[in-house]
């Protein structure tokens, strides 16, 4: 990422204002006397730990949520945003995290949603289409209008919803969290059409808590942290620690610190494992490894190589058509969860939401699915809630989740709170020896990253066998004492940390053959 | 709607047909049998088509509707009531009071299905839940008015049940008229022109759900209420995002959705014949929702897929008219209970979903909440 010049002396008009905004939601006062401002063709991060208070500022900006108190300015004229109605009549367009598309329409029925033109009664789709395809040439924003939006690609989603805003006149827009779901091509990508974009006279509002983007394409930042502005800074002026400071309120290691560590015997042994995917195609051919106590095996690759595949086979999620798995010698090819789970292995699932919690069930409940089953958390078939409630006390505080209480439903929680509340779960077990953790910091904050990872080097220096599955390469370089990657369905290269580079690593991922070091 | 499913539907209504001109054909010419059958079928599926409209509209907004059955029945009662109101106790016109009862329908529709969406859109009741209630409801009401208004001493119309004063009339469409001069003199052309024409000679219900179901897809896929109603049960957070009340969209389908469904019921008592008893919708709601899931959700496939239930009873009624002439070994035909199935093991059949799996709305059935 190219650093941006210093932005330019001439200060442009101010577009948006907000002013000493306060929202009090039940329990959280998520927004407390926030000031912030937008100038003209400007891109303004707004950065910030999950919870911070970030979206609720943009959510009552896009007449989401009502404000309890303060005032929004627009343009220099106070406005009253009851309604994303107002709020697009003001020329606000806003491109959310989960993208607000339907799938099974059309990229021209999206776009026009809301705002349709019709021609005697009849949706006009092909002054819409022509709509869609000027402002695609205008802002290089090449998208189909007769696509069908569930059968783009993300980034093309992405696209589609920056479109919608453009279509509606917006010249104030705000994208939150745009680049969470993005590969790094498409968020250069993006960050090539929000300089388009600022070009032509739109203000962007860019929410994040990256901070190397923040420093690649902002203008100026406003740091959030608990509902409050801690400070606003120009790039030039700031670095990444300092940002990630602000952000968390302390100092905020950035690298992971690891000492050198004795690995002992070997603790997961995998012998020629052969994968199939659902739809019966074979993703992961012939795959040995071995994980020793004491050490953390990285898998670097690009996604969609077998890893996901690899980890559900290893876990009991999948049945292996071929090879053993033994942990600590013990057999467990194709034995179900239950079974490898009591066997001493933790599981930092990949889908969170899907695969390590029970959204509809209270953290209470989720620290329990493990071992709900058996004492002291069940007596002779009987929930003991008591011993329930008093392990959730106990590993709520021990792992800094952050909840209103035990009793609240685990998907009430941040993304980042959710995902302690599984690494709690998994890592306070009695017995483990081994931890397989799938991409246990996707679309986290700093802070959390940071309290994931040194848990993961906790458990390496007890002595456990951690195989850690990441399409980060940074994760992968900070964390493992030896890395193996995996391309189209086998491992390429096991490597000792210390004996490679980044590059090196890059070539194998992308498929160059190396001997095993 | 995939071309494979259209195929299934038409082979299905060919083997119900072929049945019946196999084993009629002594009895009557094959073009007779088909065009009566066309006729029935026609008819017979018209409270299954408005039935399955009734759903396609809410479910589209994502609200599910299992009270289409007890929408239908409560009309039926009230239609007839009002018919037979406005006719002996306002003393109107027999043209008059049919009108008005077919408006009554209507409105009982849109009433009950008002209750609905009270009860799944304003308070978020489980919609299964609100549409039990429904068909309960329209059970236990139109029982106890029944009962109460015709029968017994110091009930309304004392204890005789009055005539209704009738039922809408056939529409003539003059096709013979207009194409017999082609025929010149064969008399062969004449009487197959005139059997053709009978399949065309509907009652105004039955014409009217033909035209309504291609009026609800040209509003369903080609109007801004159509994309909006849709975008409501599909993803009502992204059309609340762009300024779309989500909660009223789905209102207003529901309330659409219980005017179709008192259509429907008007079909039973002012259409089909002059009489109300209980129950007397006999299921034929829930078959509606068979034939709107088995048509994708989309009017022109519900409506062909009602095509076949309305096929399937014009077999039960054409295997009594033939009854004496089924060969013996084919004796079980002369069963009616056994013919009599048929519509309720089609359903079973296509709900399996052998001819491929249909797509519900993705939001069908989920309360939106802020």
């Amino acid at each position: 990422m190219a650093k941006k010049p210093v932005s330019s002396e001439v200060k442009t008009p101010i577009v948006l204002e907000a002013k000493e905004i306060t929202k009090q939601f039940p329990g959280v006062l998520a927004n407390d006397s926030v000031d912030f401002d937008l100038r003209k063709g400007e891109i303004h991060a707004l950065l910030g730990e999950n919870g911070a208070g970030k979206s609720t500022l943009m959510n009552l900006i896009y007449g989401l949520h009502h404000p309890d108190k303060g005032e929004i300015i627009v343009n220099g004229k106070t406005v009253a945003i009851h309604s994303p109605n107002d709020s697009i009549a003001a020329g606000i367009g806003m491109v959310h995290q989960h993208f607000m598309l339907i799938p099974v329409f059309t990229v021209a029925e999206n776009v026009m949603l809301g705002d349709e033109i019709t021609k005697r009664g009849s949706l006009d789709r092909a002054t819409v289409a022509a709509r869609i395809n000027e402002i695609s040439k205008q802002y290089g924003l090449d998208v189909d209008p007769n696509a069908i939006v569930g059968d783009l690609p993300v980034g093309l989603q992405q696209r589609v919803e920056i479109v919608k805003t453009l279509y509606r006149n917006a010249e104030i827009v705000i994208l939150d969290e745009p680049t969470a779901v993005l590969t790094p091509q498409e968020a250069e990508d993006l960050f090539r059409i929000m300089r388009d974009l600022t070009g032509r006279g739109v203000s962007i509002i860019f929410i994040t808590h990256k901070l190397k983007e923040v420093l690649a394409v902002a203008d100026r930042i406003t740091v959030m942290r608990a509902g409050r502005v801690v400070n606003t800074v120009v790039p030039a002026e700031t670095n990444e620690a300092q940002l990630a400071n602000m952000m968390v309120g302390r100092q905020v290691i950035l690298t992971v610190e690891k000492k050198d560590h004795a690995a002992s015997g070997d603790i997961l042994k995998v012998d020629g494992l052969s994968v199939r995917d659902q739809r019966g195609l074979e993703t992961v051919h012939n795959v040995s490894f071995t994980v020793r106590g004491g050490e953390v095996l990285g898998i670097a690759g690009v996604q969609g190589n077998g890893q996901t595949e690899l980890s559900e086979a290893l876990t009991g999620l999948r049945e292996p058509h071929g090879g053993n798995v033994f942990i600590d010698g013990q057999d467990l090819t194709s034995k179900p969860p239950r079974i490898i789970t009591a066997a001493g292995l933790a599981h930092i699932p990949e889908d969170r939401q899907r695969h390590g919690l029970v959204m509809s069930y209270t953290v209470a409940d989720n620290m329990a699915l493990c071992d709900y089953y058996r004492p002291p958390f069940s007596n002779r078939g009987v929930i003991q809630q008591k011993a329930l409630d008093e392990n959730a006390r106990k590993l709520i505080s021990a792992f800094d989740v952050r909840t209103p209480s035990p009793f609240v439903n685990a998907g009430k929680l941040s993304g980042g709170n959710q995902q302690k509340v599984i690494v709690a779960r998994e890592l306070s077990r009695s017995n483990v020896k081994l931890v397989i953790a799938n991409q246990p910091t996707r679309g986290l904050d700093v802070g959390s990253i940071e309290y994931i990872h040194s848990e993961i080097i906790k458990m390496r220096d007890r002595g456990v066998a951690v195989l850690l599955i990441s399409a980060e390469l940074d994760e992968i370089m900070a964390l493992s004492d030896r890395i193996a990657v995996m391309y189209r369905g086998q491992i390429v290269a096991i490597v000792e940390t210390k004996k490679t580079t980044r590059e090196q690593l890059g070539l194998w991922m992308a498929g160059a053959h190396a001997e095993t070091a | 709607m995939d071309w494979k499913r259209f195929g299934f539907i038409a082979l299905i209504i060919i083997v119900l047909f072929g049945t019946v001109v196999m084993i009629g054909q002594v009895k009557q010419p094959p073009v007779l049998i088909i065009t009566s059958m066309l006729a029935t079928t026609i008819a017979v599926a018209t409270p299954l088509t408005l039935g399955a409209l009734s759903g396609v509209f809410c479910e589209r907004a994502g609200v599910v509707n299992i009270g289409i059955e007890g929408m239908m029945l409560t009309s039926a009662f009230f239609g007839w009531l009002g018919a037979i109101y406005m006719f002996h106790v306002f003393g109107m016109g027999i043209g008059i009071s049919i009108t008005l009862g077919v408006f009554f329908a209507i409105l009982t529709g849109a009433l009950m299905a008002l209750l609905h969406a009270v009860l799944s859109i304003t308070f978020k009741v489980d919609q299964i839940i609100g549409g039990t209630v429904i068909n309960i409801l329209a059970v236990g009401l139109t029982g106890f008015l029944n009962r109460q208004l015709f029968f017994g001493a110091g009930s309304v119309f004392g204890g005789s049940v009055p005539n209704s004063p009738g039922v809408l009339p056939t529409i003539h469409i003059p096709l013979r008229e207009i194409f017999t001069p082609l025929c010149g003199t064969s008399t062969a052309c004449l009487v197959n022109l005139t059997a053709i024409n009978r399949v065309f000679d509907q009652k105004p219900i039955a014409i009217g759900a033909i035209l309504l179901v291609f009026f609800s897809h040209y509003i369903l896929f080609n109007t801004r209420w159509g994309l909006r109603t849709r975008a409501v049960g599909e993803h009502p957070k992204a059309a609340d995002t762009v300024g779309i009340n989500v909660a009223q969209m789905r209102y207003l389908n529901v309330l659409i959705g219980g005017m179709f469904a008192g259509l429907a019921g008007a079909y039973f008592t002012i259409e089909s014949v002059p009489s109300f008893e209980p129950l007397l919708t006999n299921g034929r709601g829930f078959i509606s929702l068979a034939a709107m899931i088995f048509g994708n959700w989309t009017p022109i496939g519900a409506w062909a897929a009602s095509l076949v239930f309305g096929a399937s009873q014009a077999l039960l009624i054409n295997m009594q008219i033939f009854r004496d002439v089924i060969p013996p070994q084919w004796s079980f035909l002369q069963e009616s209970y056994i013919v009599g199935l048929t519509p309720y093991i089609l359903t079973m059949f296509i709900l399996t979903g052998i001819i491929g799996k249909t797509t519900p709305p993705a939001a069908d059935g989920v309360p939106y909440e802020k």
